[in-house]
């Protein structure tokens, strides 16, 4: 019952020069270029001396301002690794056909499409809608700060340390082979013996700390650091938003941690939770990944939803339209996104009545999304809407993302789903909604809130080539496969018998360039951005005629965000403190406390990283060392008591006098 | 023709707090710490759902009534109940500022923690010693993941108990160190509100089965 284990050296574990996918010349060659890429930026950071600065002022900070900001390019950075995974998918699907096998084989093609998944759920639109929250909550609750902002730097180098584990598994070993999900049997270790779905389960379990202490943290920053006067129901709708979205999160990560730690002692420990024989059962593991799983494509979308609010009521100059409506839609998608799990397997075969009861609650929760987008059309009637970038990213969301939800609704009928399933529909269904909802809204979110970070506006000729790119891009990448899935084409195929199929994945891969037009136009839009910084400079810290509080500061915002904390009166604060005259304090400035910085995020995240590691490659000693060193340096650190500082008054006095001048100047 | 004038109601609205104080240090932590137990409750939920779903897949291999020894675990409850009084306990002497009420009966809260945990591994190694272990079936792996989990977050409880003891004699009941404390409280209190389910659900329940 229990299969003897492969050799190991008790030195390196299971680690050996066989590990290096030397065989893979695509691999050799992107590690080659990755190699010469990080050595040049290595060497240009240690010959500009930026080591310390980028130490002291952002790697230990706690502001989370700046976390928000690493967030948001690890985010970047992970969303170029995971599109490149996606441009080999579409390649290879339009070369594999009449014979051909196109130029992945099979270990290689699965490892690409599990990581593809992986990473941009977990590594990209997390850490981008995590950024965003924190950057924007606290500015729009008139905060200094988190609650934690300790636990805000930790949380940040945790998502940091999975990423660079899966990182690291193209260039050492393997990425797992079985899907984003990792569905059991096929992963447990009869099927999967290699480190791949290791190297999956650590790098979630390392990142999934970080997510929902991330989350935590916010739920209470939220409910205990309003400003006086903001009510729950005067909270902006992008925090509102927040709140439901941190209470997902929290509600459900340690589902997924669970089910993956069950998955990885059956690995390790030869238990049988989700074995074939032993009385273990797979489908409780499908359950279990779905109970999180559900919930989490809400998690990504309701942040966004917020932002679409914000834009919509700014860029059409009136208040949002239906705010309460707005405020309980979103509780009751929060709610549902519990009930609807088992949609993901109709096929399980839980019978008529399950099957019914799930596909009766998926069909519900179009009913408050649909309000939502009711809500935003509303607002924009009889306003007078500029048609920035942000607003553009919207109203090309509610186009898209209308037909998303739609198909969505198609495949909440099961007897629908029993033909679609695991279909390229499906495969269209969720980029419909994932990209027309929350990468545009990302999209949205950068170019609103880009110049409160930075103290600059995007520019806007290389934005509108971007979107241009980009969504034909995504309807000519995915209409084909809407198509291709009603024909019944099944997802994660390598190669293909039926030469009648070919052009459509030609036309995918043909939006897939377009796609990658409109990122690099994307990546040109922040070049000539910082390029041209001056003429592009606000100064006003309101470039857009805002109306909630993170406009009520300068841009960027001074470290303690507000000299004095605001006291809110009405919804959409900032208009309201515009409208009546409020005048900007010169004068009376105090002391003001803040958190100081501290090394202990990441030393204690890589430390955990290295953990990680040491269990992929079944590195016991270093399994112990690590172990040991992580709970000596957590505790090293709770004796620290002195964790704050006092900015002195004039410090303050002199940062705002600084932004009196540039009001003055402008 | 209207002269009467509405009673002003332009008195200046304050839109800035010029006196605030900053918030009291640990103001916002017992509420995070809270929510922090309710997502490791979820943690629970699920393994304690798993039990309930696999806990009868013996695979023809022992069950409960085969394996449980009831006085034990029944000795193994009253120690960790014992401890939540005695964690009680001191919570009473910091509130009347006693610190050395407080080392002594976080040190005997520590001895039955410790005893409780000596005794869940003697009957773990008992179990594997009989061939009933974690592999076996998957009732078995659902019970020991269960029981484990739940011993190992005695054994970090007992690490924080020692660093708090540490603290707490060398720094006194600052008010940090007492946030700390009740922290810990929450945390001892609701690993014996998780061990009742066990002992109900898996090892009394599971004489039933």
């Amino acid at each position: 019952m229990i299969p003897q284990p492969a050799p190991v050296s008790p030195i390196l574990g299971k680690l050996s020069l066989d590990a290096l996918p030397l065989h893979e010349p695509i691999v050799v060659a992107t590690f080659c270029g990755v190699a010469i890429g990080g050595i040049g930026l290595v060497a240009a950071l240690t010959y500009f001396k930026l080591w310390g600065y980028l130490w002291k002022n952002w790697f230990t900070s706690v502001d989370h301002k700046k976390i928000g900001i690493m967030y948001m390019i690890l985010g970047l950075v992970m969303f170029l690794r995971g599109f490149a995974d996606a441009l080999m998918m579409r390649l290879q699907q339009a070369l594999a056909f009449n014979g051909s096998e196109g130029y992945l084989n099979a270990h290689h093609f699965d490892q690409v499409f599990t990581a593809h998944g992986v990473i941009m759920i977990f590594f990209v639109a997390m850490p981008f809608v995590t950024g965003l929250m924190n950057y924007i909550v606290p500015l729009q609750i008139g905060a200094r700060d988190v609650s934690f902002p300790f636990l805000n730097n930790f949380s940040f180098w945790m998502t940091t340390g999975g990423a660079v584990l899966v990182m690291a598994s193209l260039f050492v070993g393997e990425f797992a082979q079985t899907g984003w999900l990792a569905y059991p049997p096929l992963s447990g270790i009869l099927y999967s013996p290699g480190v791949g779905v290791d190297y999956y389960l650590w790098a979630l379990q390392v990142a999934g700390v970080g997510t929902t202490l991330s989350g935590i943290n916010l739920i209470v920053t939220i409910l205990k650091l309003r400003a006086p006067g903001m009510s729950l129901m005067k909270m902006p709708v992008f925090t509102w938003t927040s709140l439901c979205t941190n209470v997902l999160i929290v509600a459900s990560f340690p589902v997924l941690t669970a089910a993956l730690a069950l998955l990885g002692l059956d690995r390790y420990a030869h238990t049988n939770f989700f074995t074939n024989d032993f009385g273990g059962s797979a489908m409780m593991y499908v359950n279990l990944i779905w109970i999180w799983g559900h919930p989490e494509v809400y998690i990504l979308i309701l942040p966004l939803f917020g932002v679409f609010s914000e834009v919509t009521s700014t860029f059409s100059g009136k208040k949002l339209f239906g705010y309460s409506s707005m405020v309980y839609a979103t509780i009751v998608i929060t709610i549902l996104s519990y009930l609807v799990w088992l949609h993901h397997f109709f096929t399980m075969g839980s019978g008529a009545s399950v099957n019914s009861f799930f596909g009766i609650t998926t069909m519900v929760i179009s009913i408050p999304t649909g309000a939502k987008i009711f809500n935003w059309l509303f607002t924009m009637y009889r306003g007078r809407i500029r048609f920035e970038l942000p607003m553009m990213w919207t109203i090309a969301f509610m186009l898209t993302f209308a037909i998303g939800g739609m198909t969505g609704v198609m495949l909440a009928i099961p007897p629908a789903d029993f033909v679609l399933h695991n279909s390229l529909f499906l495969i269209a269904h969720f980029h419909n909604v994932i990209i027309g909802g929350v990468l545009f809204g990302l999209f949205a979110a950068i170019n609103f809130w880009w110049p409160k970070a930075f103290g600059f506006k995007l520019n806007e000729f290389w934005g509108k080539v971007s979107f241009w790119c980009w969504v034909p891009g995504f309807w000519l990448a995915f209409l084909p496969l809407y198509i291709m899935g009603l024909m019944g084409v099944t997802r994660r195929m390598r190669v293909f018998d039926d030469p009648s199929l070919q052009i459509f994945f030609v036309v995918a891969a043909l939006g897939a360039a377009l796609i990658a037009a409109g990122i690099g136009a994307m990546l040109v839009q922040f070049a000539v951005s910082i390029w041209k910084r001056e003429e592009l400079k606000d100064v006003t810290g309101d470039p857009w005629g805002g109306r909630t509080l993170e406009w009520a500061t300068s841009s960027p915002p001074p470290e303690y965000n507000f000299a004095f904390t605001p006291v809110i009166h009405d919804l959409d604060a900032w208009y309201d403190m515009k409208s009546r005259g409020c005048e900007r304090p010169l004068t009376g400035f105090k002391d003001i406390h803040m958190p100081s910085n501290t090394g202990a995020g990441v030393i204690l995240a890589g430390i955990s990283t290295l953990i990680g590691f040491a269990l992929i490659w079944h590195i016991w000693w270093l399994v112990g060392v690590s172990f040991v060193a992580l709970i000596g340096g957590a505790i090293f650190h709770t004796f620290n008591y002195n964790r704050d500082f006092d900015i002195p008054a004039e410090t303050v006095a002199e940062t705002e006098a600084a932004r009196t001048r540039q009001l003055a100047g402008a | 023709m209207s002269t009467t004038t509405i009673p002003a109601a332009d008195e200046p609205v304050r839109f800035y707090d010029f006196d605030e104080h900053p918030h009291p240090e640990g103001y916002s932590t017992m509420l995070g710490f809270w929510i922090y137990l309710m997502s490791d409750c979820l943690i629970f939920a699920i393994l304690f759902a798993c039990y309930a779903v696999l806990g009868g897949n013996f695979a023809g291999g022992p069950g409960p009534k085969d394996l449980f020894d009831l006085p034990l675990v029944a000795l193994n409850t009253a120690m960790l109940l014992f401890s939540s009084i005695t964690y009680g306990f001191a919570m009473l002497g910091m509130a009347k500022g006693n610190k050395t009420q407080v080392l002594i009966w976080l040190a005997i809260t520590l001895v039955f923690g410790g005893c409780f945990l000596g005794i869940e591994l003697y009957e773990f190694s008992e179990l594997i010693h009989e061939g009933a272990g974690p592999w076996r079936s998957a009732f078995l792996s659902s019970f020991f993941t269960l029981v484990g989990t739940h011993g190992l977050h005695v054994t970090f409880g007992s690490i924080w108990l020692i660093t708090l003891m540490v603290q707490v004699s060398r720094f006194g009941l600052t008010a940090a160190n007492q946030r700390r404390l009740a922290c810990l409280s929450l945390f001892w209190h609701f690993l014996d509100v998780i061990w009742i389910g066990v002992f109900t659900f898996v090892y009394l329940m599971g004489m039933l089965r």
